[in-house]
């Protein structure tokens, strides 16, 4: 009798914390609808312009706001902060996308550099994976970089819309393979001894991994860095793939490596933006600090419930903000 | 049932180094921010005129508030804004001390090929930050 009580309030209690988790996630949606509103407000001849009365503090607020938004819905819908920041922060706020991207790499770096020691400490990032990687996707996006701050707004624009919409293309339909198959290592990880073992707790077994088609995925982290420094959006979305499906990393190692990998990737692009100017503290330092207690309030409510719907939620801002950056940048929406 | 994996040495190093590079860099950015908002040291741009600015492409903007590239923000820590740039250029530059940290490791090891690719890892990163590399103007 007792045990079916104590089943009943976990039962309660769990219904009580999805409730809980779905209310919080609406009224983020919410929350950052309004901002994407009163971002909108401006004179709409000059979308880049506040109106005359509105004082400056009220941005870096409502950029704080909604980027403590934006941190617990990267969590709940497992994606980077800076996939999220820079098409939604560069569709509706004032901001030139100069700014944005430069503040956007440091929001992604940032949340790199945090999660770091604890992948590393706990065996899950792989220097020896990354190391190599690592080397080719910094050199790439410092040419990514550059090549972002000399191209006219209008064509970076359009480009980055296209992204947007390639990645929620490959949210969509990429799988995932939590332990791929890989018979045989070539002959490049071999040499390098790319291999390793990490401990799964939730079976509580030492999964051994290898990686195959090294070169390959090399070559692919040569776009990958380009990309991750011509838009400032962080690299998870393509790191996690190539990791895990084309070199076979088991998924864990693979998410864990990705994170790890952006602290260097975003440092060498981060550098190109601050030496040219492209970083405004007043920009930077309230969305780090918005969108890091975001993800821990985000950590929390995952470690409570995972609401499914959340992910579909942040599918839906990204084709949105994709599109807004897409027709922004062919002039058809400014 | 496995045991718990540890991780290598090196993987240790840069792990504990990291930690405390990027939480010594995130104290630093609060603490400046908190300097620049109260207005302690006056900023070189005035918060009032930001809004004229932020919607600028970088280059109209560093022509407009006469703000040059490259290192020259050190030049102008004494102002608000720019103290923000010690923070900014510490979480930046946190990953290369860490490379320097795990290079001897490397060595000791003698695994030359890891070792050799730290250093030129440390020589895209020094380069980048260098400020030698200047984008075009658009």
């Amino acid at each position: 009798m007792k045990m079916v009580s104590r089943t009943s309030k976990i039962r309660n209690r769990n219904a009580r914390m999805r409730n809980l988790a779905a209310f919080i996630s609406l009224l983020c949606v919410l929350l950052l609808f309004l901002s994407f509103v009163f971002a909108s407000a401006g004179p709409a001849t000059a979308p880049a312009s506040p109106g005359p009365s509105t004082p400056w503090w009220v941005w870096p607020l409502v950029l704080f706001v909604v980027t403590f938004v934006l941190g617990i819905l990267a969590v709940l819908g497992g994606v980077g902060g800076g996939v999220l920041f820079v098409p939604i922060i560069g569709g509706f706020f004032p901001f030139h996308i100069d700014f944005v991207r430069g503040a956007g790499l440091l929001v992604a770096l940032s949340g790199a550099l945090a999660a770091g020691p604890g992948l590393l400490k706990k065996g899950m990032a792989d220097l020896r994976l990354a190391l190599p990687v690592a080397v080719i996707a910094s050199a790439c996006a410092i040419v990514g970089a550059m090549l972002g701050l000399a191209l006219p707004a209008k064509v970076v624009n359009t480009a980055l819309g296209a992204t947007i919409l390639g990645i929620v293309a490959i949210m969509l339909i990429a799988k995932k393979s939590e332990y791929p198959e890989v018979k045989q290592a070539d002959a490049l990880s071999t040499a390098l001894r790319i291999n390793g073992i990490y401990h799964e707790a939730s079976t509580g077994q030492n999964i051994n991994w290898k990686i195959h088609r090294t070169p390959q995925g090399l070559v692919t982290f040569i776009l990958i860095g380009v990309m991750a420094g011509m838009f400032g959006l962080g690299a998870g979305w393509a790191n996690v793939p190539v990791l895990n499906l084309m070199m076979g990393a088991p998924l864990k190692v693979s998410v864990a490596t990705s994170k790890f990998l952006l602290s260097i990737t975003d440092t060498s692009a981060a550098w190109i933006y601050v030496n040219n100017g492209a970083v405004l503290p007043m920009m930077v330092v309230p969305s780090i600090i918005g969108i890091m207690l975001g993800s821990i309030v985000g950590v929390k409510i995952l470690a409570k419930t995972k609401p499914a719907a959340i992910r579909s939620i942040v599918i839906i801002m990204l084709l949105f903000a994709g599109l807004r950056a897409l027709l922004k940048g062919l002039g058809i929406w400014n | 049932m496995g045991k718990e994996v540890k991780a290598t040495e090196e993987q240790i190093a840069y792990a504990k180094l990291l930690d405390k590079g990027m939480k010594t860099g995130l104290l630093a950015l609060i603490v400046t921010f908190f300097v620049y908002l109260t207005g302690i040291l006056s900023p070189h741009v005035p918060v009032n005129d930001l809004p004229k600015y932020w919607s600028m492409p970088v280059k109209e903007y560093l022509l407009a508030t006469n703000i040059h590239t490259g290192w020259s923000w050190l030049g102008m820590v004494s102002k608000g804004d720019f103290l923000n740039f010690i923070g900014i250029a510490f979480l930046a530059g946190v990953t290369i001390l860490c490379y320097m940290r795990i290079l001897p490791i490397f060595f000791r090891k003698k695994d030359s090929v890891y070792g050799i690719i730290a250093v030129i890892e440390i020589l895209v990163l020094v380069l980048a930050a260098s400020g030698i590399l200047r984008a075009g103007g658009h």
